[in-house]
């Protein structure tokens, strides 16, 4: 065997390893949520399969509610990420093919927001939100995160690296910026958009101490809240059913992350080096 | 004339408008009013308040349990960062090494970035539950001794941590593979014609063309664990054992949400606030050119 090969290979074996201790906390889980009680208690622990998948799956989605935390979230998330993606592209749009007085001051205005983390504002957010009459709605876990610095940054960025030349070419052919936004700027901006879109619905999805405090009614919570009524509801925790719920929470992003990966590292690039 | 421009002066405030309007009512507005709640005692369920200056900052620079607040939160971070980011930056190395299949494992490695805090905990709590949770079980049956894990404090601070870099595992790989890949590999090359082992070109050239990302990494991972390690530590530990991991954002829930004193974890806010910005400065002073990932 050369050198190299072996050297490959080692890179293979320590490659699989991490990836396998990476992977170990949720193969767990996943084993877990397949057993029952009784398997899950066992002595010494059980680490394959057990007979409970159907049972406990069933549970953590109707029992717990899972199914309608997940139906919620993926509709805030959804909104949010597309509301977000579009007033973002809107500003780039404006920051980049217009000459108005005090832009770079606006610019300076929106970017100074990344400082802002809706946590740090926490107690004076719900005071608001609670006044304007939002508490318990989706109104609450939406509109407040519409905007964001960073998908003004990175369209800002994007725009400023296509080629000038076509706006002329779309005023010669009569297109205004909206048409020229929709049918120029957006073919072009797959991977902004994908990765603005990827980081938003995760952050959507992972939102937890904020829907903990404005959602009060059961029938509008988020799935991470969801996630935590369930570890305080049963008195001797049902853990087959407790690890189903954990997986179900994760499958949504998870798949949503390996869809637009691609979109994500280009996209990424593009606003590192450019 | 470059880059070329639409004309109209009041098109683009329309286009801006939107966004303009949220940061202001949802982001801006609310700081103000932290800032102006931090000056007040709220007392009776938020029924009675009375302005007071600065003396919540001055009650929570006599206050001890503060102290230790703030001293969890620096023990928790600085675990995050030094190890969670070598860790990190050891798997990009290793990923970034040019081999079959490369993808395949780039994926195994980096989706943890789609795990929420509270998946993580729910996870580790089990894995970690006293009496019969699987690690407990493996620990006891090799030194014959059972942990408390959940009971001990250092050993919940251990294991908030051990799950807090899990879950950012993901982030931290995707960003330093990115940082890897832009490496100009002859000067890589250069340096091993000039003689240099591979520990001196790891430390005297891709770890200094990797620092801008190194830098960007560090801020995003200290905000993560201000903030994200909340749904971590509400599920795991709820702050104890006996405060043991009673973070400053967990305080601050507490005390504005629990008991309702809204002027004190106003005043926390703040302290979290100019952290925060001191900060952002510096990442922007020192490379300008990295973007933050957040919200």
């Amino acid at each position: 065997m050369s050198k190299k090969t072996r050297k490959e290979l080692l890179t293979h074996l320590a490659l699989i390893i991490v990836s396998l201790i990476v992977l170990a906390p949720v193969l767990f889980a996943l084993a877990k949520s397949t057993q029952t009680r009784a398997q899950v208690y066992h002595y010494p622990p059980i680490l394959g399969p057990g007979t409970a998948l159907v049972d406990n799956y069933r549970a953590a989605w109707y029992n717990f509610n899972l199914g309608l935390y997940m139906k919620n979230t993926l509709i805030v998330a959804g909104v949010v990420m597309f509301f977000k993606t579009l007033l973002s592209m809107l500003a780039g749009l404006g920051l980049v093919y217009f000459d108005f007085p005090f832009k770079n001051a606006i610019f300076y205005f929106i970017l100074f927001t990344l400082m802002m983390p809706t946590e740090i504002m926490i107690v004076a957010l719900f005071k608001l939100v609670s006044n304007i009459g939002w508490g318990n709605s989706y109104l609450a876990v939406t509109v407040p995160f519409l905007a964001s610095a960073t998908g003004v940054f990175l369209f800002r960025q994007h725009f400023s690296s296509i080629s000038p030349q076509l706006v002329d070419a779309a005023r010669v052919d009569g297109a205004g910026p909206v048409r020229f936004l929709f049918s120029i700027l957006v073919p072009m901006s797959w991977n902004t958009i994908g990765a603005l879109a990827l980081i938003q619905f995760i952050y959507m999805w992972n939102q937890y101490l904020w829907p903990l405090i404005i959602i009060r009614e059961n029938t509008h919570q988020l799935i991470q809240v969801g996630l935590r009524s369930m570890t305080s509801q049963q008195d001797v925790t049902n853990w087959g059913i407790m690890m189903a719920g954990a997986i179900i929470a994760m499958l949504p992003p998870l798949i949503i992350f390996i869809l637009l990966r691609q979109q994500f590292t280009r996209g990424f690039a593009l606003s590192q080096e450019k | 004339m470059y880059p070329a421009k639409f004309k109209g002066k009041w098109l683009p405030l329309a286009f801006l408008s939107p966004t303009l309007l949220i940061l202001v009512v949802f982001l801006y507005y609310p700081v103000i009013q932290t800032f102006i709640l931090s000056t007040y005692r709220v007392a009776f369920l938020g029924l009675r308040k009375h302005f007071i200056g600065l003396g919540n900052f001055i009650e929570l620079a006599h206050d001890p349990a503060y102290y230790h607040t703030l001293l969890v939160t620096a023990i928790i971070t600085t675990a995050i960062v030094v190890v969670g980011m070598g860790i990190s930056l050891a798997i990009a190395l290793l990923a970034n090494q040019p081999i079959k299949g490369a993808p395949i494992y780039h994926i195994l490695l980096i989706w943890p970035y789609a795990l929420s805090p509270a998946v993580a905990g729910v996870i580790f709590l089990f894995l970690f539950s006293p009496h019969f949770g699987t690690v407990d079980y493996l620990m006891s049956s090799v030194t014959g001794k059972s942990l408390n894990w959940l009971g001990d404090p250092t050993l919940a601070i251990l294991l908030i941590i051990m799950a807090s870099i899990w879950k950012n595992l993901g982030y931290n790989v995707v960003f330093y593979i990115a940082g890897l890949q832009n490496i100009n590999t002859e000067i890589l090359e250069a340096a091993s014609i000039d003689g240099a082992g591979p520990w001196k070109k790891f430390w005297s050239v891709t770890f200094a063309l990797i620092s801008p990302m190194t830098f960007f990494l560090l801020i995003t991972n200290i905000t993560y664990s201000f903030f994200d390690i909340f749904g971590m530590v509400d599920i795991v530990t709820k702050g104890g054992p006996l405060d043991a991991t009673n973070v400053m954002i967990y305080n601050l829930y507490r005390d504005g949400f629990e008991y309702y004193r809204s002027g004190m974890a106003a005043a926390q806010s703040i302290i979290l606030f100019i952290a925060v910005v001191g900060l952002t400065l510096v990442q922007f002073r020192t490379s300008g050119r990295h973007v933050h990932y957040g919200g």
